[in-house]
């Protein structure tokens, strides 16, 4: 058996950037590139896509980022694990297969199926946000139950160069390839825990190396513009050595494993995935050299007997309009503006919002100054039943140009339809993944 | 009077309506008066207004740092705000405004 398995972490969600996984995979030395790609929304959006067409619903970028890695992986011999499936993993691995043919690189692609729950969904069951029936919300448009590693087994077991997946808890995808390679079965409990420490410090891949950390004379980080992608070198007993490839930019300190250790963690004592209940409040790091932390200590608990499932509805749709203002008095002509708005729209909307961006809008009034800012820009924002009627807030506010304070400059409007997500509970009885192998060998071309 | 910035650090998280900040002290040394200090009362005090529902506190002595759980916090949850940061990730900054005596 190995000893050690490195695995990178290539993407922490779907807008991340394209080169960090490609230097990551050529200079990594990787075991196993993983790509954190689906965000809770982005999964109902894809379920509309497919809607529109069944050969779509997966990342769209799913084709830019494996045109460019597949030959790196294939020449490094590194397996590939993502969620990059979204909404429609057999799609996605007939993507890959027609991307791998037109590149002439033999490739074996498992898409674990399975997440899908909107057909056995029970709309009685309570939202965990509030305890209010599913029925509520309306129209669901998605429920993807959270699989676990253990549904990506067989996958791995295949051989398949790529494991495609949908909905799966993003410490899961970690979490498999070490399952697969050391034998551990879901009784491994203290295993497993520490197995999704290392999934969850480098499932939102930057963000460990200093991304999302960086604060000018206080937490400096170099090279961001071209910041490295994170690696950990994991033993058969969890335990890990968290590093990126020498020259990138960044930096792993334990200043920026602590922050990423805790992120989203609404319990450090029981942080649940469909794997293992980790107690991370047990968790030691300790720096062993230049970007180098060592990471061990977490225990775990059983596994759940339920799974998360995240539920996305139609939520109608968002207006929005802004307007700048700027140099003496512009604070009071935004607000100016912002009467004038309010007066307008009184009553058309259920619910309206208008933030004074440069002052307000992101804490309120909690942290207002009398420093009177140079420019200042009003957002108004409403929700509607319609694209119509949202279209009417941008109106409103592009009409300050003639009708509004003085020196309004540099409108925007904006109408967005708008998911919402709401998460309930599933037996794991009721939800079964499956394993599609979809492949092309250069032979097969021949015959 | 030295506010939390000057002390630690931290990062915002959410799930649906609740928003997660960490406060890391830079040195170990300042984790017993980040304990002592800011307590889930100072909190909900110093994010009034923006913090509507309970607040649990964890403490994490090891790594220096208290983790806060704060629910009703992100104007009625992430996907159907009307905010901007609908996410509340520039939270960690409004806590580290906090002063401490």
């Amino acid at each position: 058996m190995r000893t050690s398995l490195r695995l990178g972490a290539g993407a922490g969600f779907a807008g991340d950037r394209l080169d960090a996984p490609l230097h990551l995979a050529e200079h990594g030395a990787l075991d196993y590139l993983v790509l954190e790609c689906l965000a809770e929304r982005t999964i109902a959006l894809a379920q509309l896509r497919r809607r529109q067409d069944p050969a779509s619903g997966y990342d769209t970028r799913l084709a830019q980022r494996i045109e460019s890695l597949l030959p790196i992986l294939k020449r490094k011999g590194i397996r590939l694990v993502s969620n990059l499936g979204a909404a429609n993993p057999l799609a996605a691995a007939d993507a890959i297969v027609a991307i791998a043919r037109r590149l002439k690189t033999p490739v074996k692609v498992a898409a674990v199926t399975g997440d899908d729950v909107l057909d056995v969904l029970d709309r009685d069951a309570p939202t965990m946000e509030g305890g209010l029936p599913l029925s509520h919300y309306a129209p669901i448009v998605s429920a993807n139950a959270y699989l676990g590693a253990e549904a990506l087994l067989p996958a791995l077991a295949s051989g398949a160069d790529i494991v495609i997946t949908g909905r799966v808890a993003d410490p899961s995808l970690f979490v498999a390839p070490l399952m697969h390679e050391y034998g551990w079965t879901h009784d491994d409990v203290d295993r497993l825990a520490r197995g999704t420490a290392v999934g969850h410090l480098l499932e939102c891949a930057g963000q460990l190396c200093g991304g999302y950390f960086a604060d000018p004379g206080r937490k400096e980080i170099p090279g961001m513009a071209h910041l490295g992608f994170p690696f950990a070198d994991v033993t058969a007993e969890g335990d890990a050595l968290l590093g990126k490839v020498a020259g990138t930019g960044g930096r792993i300190t334990l200043a920026t494993a602590k922050e990423q250790l805790l992120y989203e963690v609404t319990d450090p004592h029981g942080y649940l995935t469909p794997d293992v209940i980790a107690d991370f409040s047990a968790v030691t790091l300790a720096e062993t050299g230049p970007d180098r932390v060592a990471v061990s200590g977490a225990r775990g608990r059983a596994r759940p007997s339920q799974l998360k499932v995240s539920v996305g509805y139609l939520a109608g749709y968002v207006g929005e309009g802004e307007i700048g203002y700027a140099g003496a008095n512009a604070i009071a002509r935004a607000r100016l503006a912002e009467e004038i708005i309010r007066e307008r729209l009184n009553g058309r909307f259920a619910e309206l919002r208008i933030d004074l961006v440069g002052s307000t809008s992101l804490h309120g009034r909690a942290f207002d100054s009398d420093e009177r800012p140079y420019e200042i820009r009003l957002r108004v924002a409403a929700r509607a039943q319609s694209p119509e009627e949202a279209a009417i807030v941008g109106e409103e506010v592009e009409a300050l140009y003639t009708n509004g304070p003085a020196g309004g400059g540099g409108t925007r409007k904006y109408v967005n339809e708008q998911i919402g997500i709401v998460s309930t509970l599933i037996d794991r009885a009721r939800v079964a993944s499956n394993v599609t192998i979809r492949e092309w060998a250069a032979h097969a071309e021949v015959v | 009077m030295p506010k939390l910035y000057d002390l630690a650090h931290c990062r915002a998280g959410d799930k649906g309506n609740t928003s997660i900040l960490s406060l890391i002290a830079y040195r170990p040394d300042d984790y017993p008066l980040l304990a002592q200090r800011v307590t889930v009362g100072a909190v909900a005090h110093h994010l009034r207004g923006i913090v509507q529902g309970d607040i649990r506190r964890f403490e994490l002595p090891h790594l220096g740092a208290l983790q806060f759980v704060c629910e009703h916090s992100l104007s009625g949850g992430v996907t159907t705000s009307l905010a901007l940061d609908a996410h509340g990730k520039s939270l960690s900054f409004a806590l580290l405004e906090m002063e401490i005596s």
